[in-house]
């Protein structure tokens, strides 16, 4: 399949006018996202917003109801099954729970996808697994089990998966969420190490503000299905809408307002005395 | 009134729409069943699992029913005189139902459910979305060989179970009970046809194999990612599996049997 | 290692179950008498077969020969013929045996007894059992019995 030579090719990600509707609500009401090569683009947002949704459409798991997705020159949503096969195999994905396969080693879940799509000899194969867990640094626990491995180890031993076959490009899963802040310290540095070394393309989704603003390039935020704001760390923590604002630095109050929308407080204790 | 309408109507959709998906992965499994058969690795790791560990159930039950078999069948043939038949009625029973029926019912409650579980947790943990993002096709790997393995393992399984029965039915009609050994076996051997019997009885374990095997596979992957979701898959493997191998064994026995 | 150990116990329990199909075949069924190549045909005709089904034995002397392959009823004669299916081992049966049907014990089933005769020639394939004699019909057997007992009684009262 020729990759098709666009004008931006420094985007390896475009999304454009994107709408994904669930039953009748729209999770995303159309977006335009940019992931441009070998940087690090987080998409932020509160919960629910569909931040998985987008990592979703870009790896072709699910079609857009409209708009377009293209990935390397692609377009994602037309490809038949065999394609889309060949583009995964170029994207690796870190899942939040680590999705790690169970029943295998911690060394067998990096050969995996070395084992499926390539015949390299063992021999090949076990240098390029120990290199892999290297990277991460885990290559001393090639032999343990899934359910050995601390949650942080485990999300590591993803990382190494996902960069097993070499891919352009990674995706992360909420990789901060739930882990202790030495872990969490961990997967930032690993992230753009791996991004720098590897001249990978990575994009985060992630509600963990400070963590993510510390390595990304370029962040998105996103919220009721459109994009409310777009830019670097720096030039996003100057920006002038209160909500950008509320949601950066974790105010509690602001235009995402404290109160759940209920009568008058006065009159609502009133009521209970007046029924007398 | 009209509430109970609508109710009844979108359960039975649902049940249709439930059985349209099963088929349709039914479908897939057996597309791609010709890819898993040449690399066979994956599907003897499955045996393992599905056949070997329920070994132990199969001769325990069947070495007893057997027995049992052989007790009842005296109690009721003494009254005739006839107790001399003992051993080609225990053999037919087993052969013929026993065997197969309770093979798959008790395959059903101990490797159906296991089957079904692991798959429910796989998608739980998001192992079957992270197998397709590596572009592993999770029929080829995870579906297919664990439906070839039941296919393959159950009748094998019946098979020990109706020998053990036939052992058992011996051990308490020659042995406990006094029936002459020579009468017992030859009556037997004159009685219990090749074709008729035993082939039936392969048969019947093949089908209720691929059955009940499919049934455990699919509710798994049919699961929802919870573990309340994994846990009611469960019961309703080994329910519908009950329903199904019975519900078969009548047509198949019908079919088999009726014109004897 | 650990893959070793699986496949082996793998190995060994297809090699249990088919021990345990083999059994089931050999010892439990009558596959020892039913593979075809081992038998030839003999055919004999009776008024009345009664009970007696196919796959019922043919028994001489006691001993199991064959098996009841066929009953066809001859559309002319009205008579009912009997093929058998007797196993190769016993193909020196006398031209002038005799096929009865009799029951085994009180209720059981019937089967065909030969009884060989005293013939130098022996019967071949496909030929016939020349002397039957027909089931042993219950009714018919109390309605002579009462028969001849009443005109037993009016001949001793002569």
């Amino acid at each position: 399949m020729p990759a098709a030579l666009t004008e931006n090719n420094d985007n390896l990600v475009r999304l454009r006018g994107v709408v994904f509707k669930r039953g009748d609500r729209a999770i995303l009401d159309g977006m335009d996202i940019d992931i441009a090569r070998g940087k690090i683009t987080t998409i932020m947002g509160p919960s629910g917003t569909g931040k998985t949704t987008v990592l979703r459409l870009i790896a072709g798991e699910i079609l857009p109801s409209a708009g377009t997705v293209e990935v390397d020159g692609q377009n994602v949503p037309k490809l038949d099954r065999r394609a889309l096969f060949a583009l995964r195999k170029r994207m690796g994905m870190m899942f939040q729970t680590g999705a790690l396969f169970s029943d295998l080693t911690v060394f067998e879940n990096v050969a995996f996808p070395l084992r499926e799509h390539t015949k390299l000899p063992e021999n090949m194969l076990r240098d390029l697994v120990l290199m892999k867990l290297e990277a991460v640094g885990l290559r001393g626990a090639r032999d343990l089990m899934p359910s050995e491995l601390s949650g942080g180890m485990a999300r590591r031993v993803a990382m190494a998966r996902a960069i097993a076959l070499d891919p352009m490009m990674i995706m992360y899963d909420e990789p901060f969420t739930g882990q202790d802040p030495i872990t969490v310290g961990v997967i930032m540095k690993l992230i753009r190490l791996l991004n720098d070394n590897l001249g990978l393309t990575s994009v985060i989704v992630s509600h963990d503000v400070q963590e993510v603003s510390a390595i990304s390039d370029y962040l998105y935020l996103i919220a009721d299905g459109k994009v409310v704001e777009h830019g670097s760390p720096a030039a996003l923590k100057k920006s002038p809408t209160e909500w950008v604002q509320q949601f950066l630095n974790g105010l509690a109050d602001g235009p995402a307002a404290f109160h759940f929308p209920a009568p008058d407080y006065a009159e609502d204790l009133l009521a209970g005395v007046a029924s007398k | 009134m009209t509430e109970w309408f609508r109710l009844v109507g979108a359960r039975s959709l649902l049940f249709v729409e439930r059985l349209g998906r099963g088929h349709l992965f039914l479908l897939r499994m057996l597309a791609v069943l010709p890819r898993v058969i040449g690399d066979f690795r994956l599907c003897a790791a499955q045996m393992y699992s599905v056949g070997v560990l329920s070994m132990q159930l199969i001769a325990v039950s069947g070495l007893t029913v057997g027995m049992v078999l052989g007790l009842q069948g005296y109690n009721t043939l003494v009254d005739f005189g006839a107790e001399q038949s003992l051993g080609q009625a225990v053999a037919l029973s087993l052969v013929r139902e026993m065997g197969p029926v309770l093979t798959a019912l008790l395959f059903a409650g101990r490797a159906g459910s296991a089957l079904t579980a692991e798959i429910g947790l796989m998608r739980v943990t998001e192992q079957l979305p992270a197998m397709e993002m590596m572009a592993v096709d999770p029929f080829r790997r995870v579906f297919a060989p664990r439906f070839l393995a039941g296919v393959i393992s159950m009748p094998l399984l019946a098979a020990i179970f109706s020998a053990l029965g036939v052992l058992g039915g011996v051990f308490v009609g020659v042995g406990l009970l006094g029936i002459d050994s020579g009468a017992y076996w030859s009556q037997m051997q004159a009685k219990v046809d090749i074709y008729d019997d035993i082939l039936n009885g392969v048969i019947k374990s093949m089908v209720f194999g691929v059955v009940a095997t499919w049934i455990a596979v699919f509710e798994g992957y049919d699961a929802l990612p919870t573990t309340e979701g994994v846990s009611r898959a469960t019961t309703r493997t080994v329910v519908h599996t009950a329903f199904a191998v019975l519900a078969l064994d009548f047509i198949l026995t019908a079919l088999m049997f009726g014109g004897v | 290692m650990q893959k070793r150990r699986v496949e082996i116990a793998v190995g060994v329990f297809v090699v249990l179950g088919l021990a345990a199909l083999v059994m089931l075949a050999m010892k439990v069924s009558n596959l020892s008498a039913v593979t075809k190549d081992n038998g030839y045909l003999l055919k004999a005709r009776f008024s009345n077969i009664g009970g007696l089904k196919v796959r019922a034995p043919v028994l001489v002397g006691g001993v199991r020969i064959g098996k009841v392959a066929e009953v066809i009823l001859d559309s002319k004669t009205f008579e009912a013929i009997v093929v058998m299916d007797i196993s190769n081992k016993y193909n020196n049966l006398p031209k002038d045996t005799s096929a009865s049907i009799f029951t085994a014990g009180l209720l059981g089933e019937q089967y065909l007894g030969l009884e060989p005769g005293g013939d130098t020639a022996v019967l071949r394939d496909g030929e016939e059992v020349k002397l039957t004699q027909s089931a042993f019909v219950l009714e018919q057997v109390l309605g002579q019995f009462l028969f001849s007992k009443a005109s037993g009684d009016k001949a001793s009262h002569e």
